[in-house]
């Protein structure tokens, strides 16, 4: 067997070699010594060939490298401070990489927690003839999906809330309503029961509900039985048939959707629902599907386009060829994700850019210690070390920085992990499942090794010039040096700049007037059942739900520190997102001749009169509601100005006659015309919004308004026992305070800001300590000369112009380079700002001349020594 | 200049020492200095081995299981690392001969050319 031999045993041989050359010599007739001479002679270069075979054993053997690095390690012993500003600043970069990598890994580049992930599918409708995208689809073009035979299964899931009331209380749930073969799409099988018989199509609901692990522990306490239960669920009766695993979640595109409580199974046909859906009413929000194996979305894409084109032929009278009917095939995981995509992305780069300067300033030190070392490393090359082994000895003390920094890095994640996860908004998607996993610490590592090559790479090569000892080696460092710092400023240039058009957005964005005064507003919320047995419902007509919304807000007005009250629809709660589908009303404009399922789409509220003063939204023109409009009085309706102004640019709308609903009879009039408000989005007022009377239209999703109580949870409370008073099935849930509402909507701005903020700042400081140590080192450096000019007469003010002139060369180059990747990545930004332009004046100049002025602090620190410096040691040191 | 050098040896063409070593090796076992010693002779002193690229080359040899060294003593009582071929070592050698024999055949064709006369 081959043994691997140590350096003792190689150096016997070479040994003994000797004695044989030397024996042979004296036999030729040389003295013991020349011999002994002309042996080591004609062997050559001894060290070299010791030199080899350790080269050779260094390569193979981890001791090589454990011996490297015991002596990296002993080198930091003589310099601790270097030691720990490197280690801290890549601990820092990789620490930060890693945690925003967690987030993205599981977001972006895991597939979604379903077996073959890949083949899921999001089918989405569009009309891009109409400028609509996105409009959902009937139940019989998903019954033309489903025979098509281009997928595997295709379901439709539709999201709404629900009355629960048979467990501990009445509670407010999510439930799906899914085609039955939805589990069979997203191939899940339930930890308890079973899921619905994919193949029914029985019309209506069936009796059948699936429920979600959360659920089952909440609300029935885990109870194993469950699957003889019966639960109620809008008054109707339902049987559990099975619970899905815990962490099983539904693939929505918002967190609401995502938590589901309860799933139900229809085929969207039969009563509640018409018994035979009109091929125009795109009511069902979307589809999800299932590729067969081995079949492309390319592929599947083709087939669906030459479906649709049969379709539209067959059916020319439904799909218009104004509207241009298409269906788009999206991968499952882009509709989950969404738009937090580009926010991630911008995290990522400007956490790697952080990264990147974390290198090069670390990369900075190691130059400047490798020009204390010049000295080692030239003996080492005259003793015969290679070019080969001393740059090797650096980039394993590079990597062994590196390491000690990522060993920092994961530690303080493990540590802080639980409080770090809570500083994700819950509203991104897949949130829960960031974790500090195997892919994670991959990547922690990659990233090591990356970093650790990447600063140890211009120490390296540094030293593996030949002429070390030369005299223009510390010019030619310093050179490096100042490229390295410009690099490192104009990165900073660019994550500040990112970082304040951000926050010059944010600041627009909380400072906009919104057009309605939040303050001191609650919103509490409810919800009257809909249950599919229409004779059952006791909420059915405004006539019976009328008298009820009268009862509660009477009620309402009179808790304790109520000063003003109003009901609504949920939908009238400003910039609450949880019912984007819900709030849509088609509007029919009296006159103009457009159909139902052809009408435009606004956005719509059903709100008591005292809505309005409450909220402080003035009227402009004609009147608001009154307690006299009643369902038996002719219905009418107050919209705001950027409706009057899109739907009657030129005539006046007062007295204008629309219709809320493809089903409704009677003309509903406009009334009133109330300012624009930032009710839908903060980043706009200009979106039309319809409001109709709680005493006209009927809506389930009901908000009760206070103006005055602060305590959140005591209001809620004082609400349920109103609420339950006058139905004790109802729920009560979602108490807000509206500022907080309102802080909610922008909590996402808010987290990217916040990161890139951080990350802004902490470029500022490192490249401040890279000009500062570059600075530093380039007046050690050239203490002699500055000492000689010094001795000649030279004053000190044109030394420390000299210094600081050559730091503001350096830092203007990189500013200068700076600004223009900078306007580059603002462009890309445009679409996250608010408010800001891309190439924003202000904030361009804001952050240079911080940036500047950090510079020359950090410049004129190391300027000021090089005027102190002694003539006489300087000259005498060399 | 060592002193033994009465006329100017020739240098070794790179990776012509391992086959060498390799073919002074087929016999019995030998160690370093004798390998060394045995080329220059078969080679009638127009082969010089650098001492100090020998063991390397061994090095090199062993590390690729060619050879196996092993210490033991010499026939005047030194301690010295013996090595030996392997089977290996023997294929590497059949190999490389034959290699070396086309090579320097085919150098002696086109020196021996006469492309004046055609």
């Amino acid at each position: 067997m081959f043994r691997r031999r140590d350096a003792d045993d190689f150096a016997a041989e070479v040994a003994s070699h000797l004695e044989f050359e030397i024996e042979r010599l004296q036999g030729e007739g040389l003295s013991a010594d020349e011999a002994r001479a002309a042996a080591r002679r004609t062997f050559g270069n001894l060290t070299l060939s010791r030199e080899q075979f350790s080269e050779r054993r260094h390569w193979r053997g981890w001791d090589g490298i454990v011996q490297d690095a015991r002596h990296a390690v002993r080198t930091w012993r003589n310099a601790p401070g270097f030691a720990l500003v490197s280690v801290l600043t890549i601990a820092l970069g990789i620490g930060a990489t890693t945690a925003i990598f967690s987030v993205v890994d599981v977001t972006l580049l895991q597939p979604l927690p379903y077996p073959r992930a890949e083949a899921l599918l999001s089918v989405v409708d569009d009309l891009p003839g109409s400028g609509s995208y996105d409009v959902g689809l009937s139940q019989p073009e998903w019954l033309d999906l489903e025979r098509s035979g281009i997928f595997e299964n295709v379901a439709l899931a539709w999201f709404d809330e629900n009355n629960l009331t048979s467990a501990s209380r009445p509670a407010q749930v999510r439930l799906m309503s899914v085609t039955p073969n939805y589990f069979a799409v997203l191939g899940v099988a339930p930890q308890l029961g079973r899921v619905f018989p994919a193949d029914n199509r029985s019309p209506g609901y069936t009796e059948e509900v699936v429920i979600s692990d959360g659920l089952w522990k909440r609300d029935f306490g885990g109870d194993a039985h469950i699957l003889d239960r019966s639960i109620r669920l809008d008054t109707d009766l339902y049987r559990v048939v099975g619970v899905m695993p815990p962490g099983f979640h539904a693939p929505g595109r918002t967190a609401e959707e995502r938590e589901v409580d309860v799933w139900a199974a229809t085929s969207f046909y039969g009563p509640p629902l018409p018994i035979q859906p009109p091929r125009r009413l795109r009511n069902i929000p979307g589809a999800i599907a299932r590729l067969p194996p081995g079949v492309s979305t390319a592929a599947a894409q083709q087939q669906i386009d030459a479906l649709v084109a049969r379709l539209r032929k067959q059916y020319s009278a439904d799909y218009p060829d104004g509207s241009a009917w298409t269906v788009r095939l999206v991968p499952l995981q882009d509709t989950v994700v969404g738009d937090v995509r580009s926010s991630l992305i911008l995290m990522l780069c400007a956490v790697g850019l952080v990264l990147v300067i974390g290198c090069v300033n670390v990369a900075n030190l190691l130059l400047a210690r490798a020009s204390t070392r010049r000295r080692e490393f030239s003996i080492r090359a005259a003793i015969g070390a290679g070019r080969a082994r001393l740059m090797r000895q650096l980039l394993t003390e590079s990597l062994c920085l590196a390491a000690a920094g990522g060993a920092v890095a994961v530690v303080v994640l493990v540590i802080t992990r639980a409080s770090l996860t809570r500083l994700i908004p819950v509203d991104l998607p897949r949130v829960r499942a960031v974790t500090l996993d195997w892919n994670v610490l991959l990547f922690a590592v990659a990233m090591t090794i990356v970093s650790g090559v990447v600063f140890g790479l211009a120490p390296a090569l540094d030293a593996g010039r030949r002429d070390l000892r030369s005299a223009a080696a510390p010019y030619r460092q310093a050179r490096t040096g100042h490229l390295l710092v410009a690099a490192e400023v104009a990165l900073s240039l660019v994550l500040m700049v990112a970082a304040g058009l951000l926050m010059r957005s944010f600041w627009d964005l909380l400072n906009a007037r919104l057009g309605f005064n939040p303050t001191a507003v609650t919103t509490v919320r409810t919800r009257l059942p809909y249950p599919n047995d229409t004779s059952i419902d006791a909420y059915k007509t405004i006539g019976q739900e009328a008298p009820f919304v009268r009862e509660l807000l009477r009620r309402t007005q009179a808790l304790p520190d109520v000063t003003a009250a109003a009901v609504g629809s949920s939908s009238a709660i400003p910039l609450d997102h949880a019912h984007r589908d819900m709030n849509v009303m088609p509007l029919l404009v009296e006159g103009r001749g457009t159909d139902a399922t052809d009408a435009p789409i606004v956005d719509g509220a059903v709100v008591t009169p005292g809505y309005f003063p409450l909220l402080g939204m003035p009227l402009v023109r004609g009147r608001l509601f009154n307690d006299f409009d009643v369902g038996t009085t002719p219905a009418v309706a107050v919209i705001n100005e950027a409706m009057a102004r899109a739907f009657w640019p030129k005539a006046d709308p007062i007295g204008a006659h629309v219709k809320l609903s493809a089903s409704a009879t009677a003309w509903t009039t406009v009334v009133g015309i109330v300012a624009d408000a930032r009710t839908e989005t903060l980043a706009d007022a200009d979106v039309p919004q319809i409001y109709a009377s709680s005493y006209q239209k009927t809506a389930k999703h009901l908000a009760i308004f206070l103006r005055g109580p602060t305590d959140t949870a005591a209001t809620a409370d004082r609400v349920r026992e109103v609420v339950q008073q006058l139905d004790p099935a109802l729920p009560v849930f979602g108490a807000r305070r509206l500022p907080d509402e309102i802080a909610a909507s922008v909590a996402g701005r808010r987290f990217v800001l916040q990161i890139i903020a951080v990350f802004g700042l902490t470029a500022l400081v490192l490249s401040a300590l890279g000009i500062y140590g570059v600075m530093s080192y380039t007046v050690a450096a050239q203490s002699h000369e500055i000492g000689v000019r010094l001795a000649l007469g030279a004053p000190r003010t044109t030394i420390l112009a000299g210094i600081m002139g050559r730091g503001l060369v350096v830092t203007a180059a990189g500013t200068v380079a700076g600004a223009v990747c900078a306007a580059m990545v603002a462009r890309l930004m445009a679409a996250t700002l608010y408010g800001v332009p891309p190439f924003d004046p202000i904030t361009f100049a804001a952050v240079t001349i911080v940036l500047l002025g950090v510079a020359v602090v950090a410049c004129f620190i190391p300027a000021r020594r090089a005027t102190q410096i002694d003539p006489l040691t300087a000259l005498r040191s060399e | 200049m060592s002193t033994q050098r009465q006329e100017e040896p020739l240098d070794l063409l790179q990776g012509t020492l391992d086959l060498l070593i390799l073919r002074t090796l087929i016999g019995e076992p030998q160690h370093g200095h004798a390998i060394a010693r045995a080329i220059k002779h078969t080679s009638e002193h127009e082969l010089l081995v650098e001492h100090g690229a020998l063991y390397p080359a061994l090095q090199r040899l062993e590390a690729r299981r060619w050879i196996v060294g092993k210490w033991g003593v010499s026939s005047n009582n030194r301690r010295a690392r013996f090595y030996a071929l392997t089977a290996a070592g023997r294929k590497q050698l059949v190999r490389e001969t034959s290699k070396w024999k086309r090579l320097a055949d085919a150098i002696a064709r086109v020196l021996e050319a006469h492309p004046l006369e055609g």
